[in-house]
């Protein structure tokens, strides 16, 4: 594969009891690792070439004669469509919403348990359970015992007070999706940043306390600073899930009133559109949105990562 | 006891009470999904809502499909063989990965570690149409094996990331000292480095038994009628008029089970897991 080492046979000494040659013993140390390199390599990266490839043509499924290589139109009219860039702006939306409203509700919530106090463990578990809901049920969970207008909980507890009775759908699609991820991904977020807030060094915050620092100053010059790199990977992992989020989408609106976001729409475009090359040229899309959110989360995978092994 | 403890303790039990009132209302939804499961369905449609009404099982007659309705019990085999085969696929393959990446690694190993992730952060929809192309032109479209190796491929760079990282708290010097002592490759993995990685293979099998349980994309696009996983039949439970919330909480419920046991059961690991080793 790479550089040929050529050792000199006539000159060495036959030993023996014959050592395996250096590159057999690097490629008996590699073979471990082939099995599960090549099955990722031919079923993660074969088909995205394919998609790139398949972006290039004007290609509807069904007209499968009249396919024909376009160059860059597919990704010009992607841009251009008015629906897709809508969709666009919607997982940008969706994206970030979720993820900042769980980020700062994991940290209250992570703050709070971080504290001794009687039941802790109960709290805990109640806390993590929405997180290990199918996505799906969770999805049905929201849209039809929750928010249906006329005898959903919400309003029914709306209802006890007197309130105002509203189609949380259809007056608010975009919120209704984003209250239900924030419900289920902030249990993801709060067990990181507890796991952060546990590391953190209790005899410099002891000594902080002696010294008189206040609460507020404790968590704003030490806790917050420490947890700086647990909040980049939560709001970077979460983004990675959501900007890919389709369950929600697709179970609580069906893409409709203006949520379809582009997994959703790319979904659409090959699946009920059968337009191949168009559906390839948006998935592309989504990739380079991907490979810049994962520049970053890989940064800080890579940062976390190198301190735990220098530390071992 | 001084002055100034009594209003530190007052604040503590305060916070507490609050975490408390946190934890119920992200547990109410739930609580209440699983009491209207036990409900009939008129009084799973009422306004206000009805707390106390009778309980029942229709709900759960209805899913299970003695209501007249298709069974559920196909879509839920496929969903047990799809999940638990891609798991066992992913261990078979990512265990040596680890161990060349962990207790002998190879040279790079980092780069390699990092591709892995690296495919984890494709987006599904990059490779799905090539997917059901190729899956449609060699007759694999609606087979469940072809979820199996797409839900393999999905989990393997979590699994080598969480067994790395568990792999790697096996100490070198035990390893050495039992290679020392004339124990053989296999000895040494058997009686030292699974006694201490075993917890961690568990639990890094456990999540990729639930990310392969949820997924809905691949198994909606790729699955038809023999298929069909239990997430696919949840979305096409709600086709018929009338009320039909009892039913659904039912089947939200059970079909979440496996989700709820296997997370608790790994719940020690979780993070660790899903952080892909980074946070311990």
């Amino acid at each position: 594969m790479t550089a040929t080492t050529t050792a000199p046979l006539a000159t060495t000494p036959v030993p023996t009891r014959r050592q395996p040659s250096a590159r057999l013993r690097a490629w008996a140390t590699r073979a471990p690792l082939l099995p599960a390199l090549i099955f990722m390599i031919a079923v993660t990266q074969l088909p995205f070439v394919a998609t790139l490839v398949i972006s290039f043509f004007d290609w509807n499924a069904l007209y499968p004669d009249a396919r024909s290589f376009t160059g860059l139109d597919n990704y010009q009219q992607v841009l251009t469509d008015s629906d897709l860039r809508h969709s666009v702006w919607t997982t940008v939306l969706l994206t970030v919403a979720v993820v900042l409203a769980s980020l700062v509700l994991g940290l209250a919530l992570a703050l709070l348990l971080d504290r001794r106090f009687r039941g802790r463990g109960v709290v805990r578990t109640l806390l993590i359970a929405p997180f290990l809901v199918v996505p799906v049920a969770a999805a049905l969970l929201w849209k039809h015992v929750l928010y249906n207008p006329e005898y959903g909980l919400l309003n029914g507890l709306l209802h006890y007070v007197g309130g105002p009775q509203p189609d949380w759908i259809s007056s608010t699609p975009l919120l209704a999706i984003e209250a239900s991820l924030v419900w289920q991904w902030t249990p993801f977020m709060m067990l990181i940043l507890l796991a952060g807030l546990q590391s953190r060094d209790q005899q410099q915050m002891e000594a902080a306390r002696v010294d008189g620092a206040s609460d507020w100053q404790i968590f704003r010059y030490l806790t917050l600073p420490h947890l700086r790199r647990y909040l980049e990977l939560g709001a970077l992992l979460g983004s990675i899930y959501i900007v890919q989020n389709f369950d929600a989408v697709f179970t609580i609106t069906s893409g409709g009133l203006g949520t379809a976001n582009l997994p959703y729409t790319v979904y659409q475009s090959f699946y009920q559109a059968h337009e191949n090359g168009l559906a390839s040229a948006a998935g592309v899309l989504v990739v380079i949105g991907s490979i810049v959110i994962a520049t970053f989360a890989l940064r800080v995978v890579s940062s976390l990562f190198r301190e735990e092994v220098s530390r071992a | 006891m001084s002055a100034s403890t009594v209003p530190a303790r007052r604040k503590g039990a305060g916070l507490g009470l609050l975490a408390w009132l946190a934890g119920i209302v992200f547990f109410l939804p739930l609580a209440w999904m699983a009491l209207t499961s036990f409900h009939s369905e008129q009084d799973a449609a009422t306004n206000p809502p009805s707390f106390t009404a009778a309980l029942t099982l229709d709900g759960y007659r209805e899913f299970f499909g003695t209501g007249g309705g298709a069974s559920p019990w196909p879509a839920l085999v496929n969903s047990t063989v799809a999940s638990v085969v891609s798991t066992l696929f992913v261990l078979l393959l990512a265990l040596p990965a680890a161990y060349a990446l962990s207790i002998r690694p190879v040279k790079k190993w980092t780069d390699v570690l990092f591709f892995f992730l690296s495919t984890k952060m494709l987006p599904v929809v990059a490779g799905l149409l090539p997917i059901y192309l190729f899956a449609r032109n060699t007759g694999m479209l609606d087979n469940i094996w072809l979820l199996v190796i797409l839900y393999t491929s999905m989990n393997l760079p979590i699994a080598v990331w969480m067994m790395q990282s568990f792999l790697s708290e096996v100490p070198v010097a035990i390893i050495e000292a039992a290679r020392v002592d004339g124990a053989r490759l296999p000895t040494i993995l058997a009686r030292v480095v699974a006694p201490i990685a075993l917890p961690g293979i568990a639990a890094t099998a456990l999540i990729c038994f639930i990310f392969s349980w949820n997924e809905l994309l691949f198994a909606r696009v790729l699955t038809g009628v023999v298929a069909e996983t239990a997430p696919v039949f949840l979305t096409g439970f709600i086709t018929s008029q009338g009320l039909f919330l009892a039913k659904v909480c039912a089947a939200s419920l059970v079909i979440s089970l496996p989700v709820l046991a296997a997370g608790f059961a790994a719940q020690d690991k979780l993070v660790q897991g899903l952080s892909l080793g980074a946070v311990k």
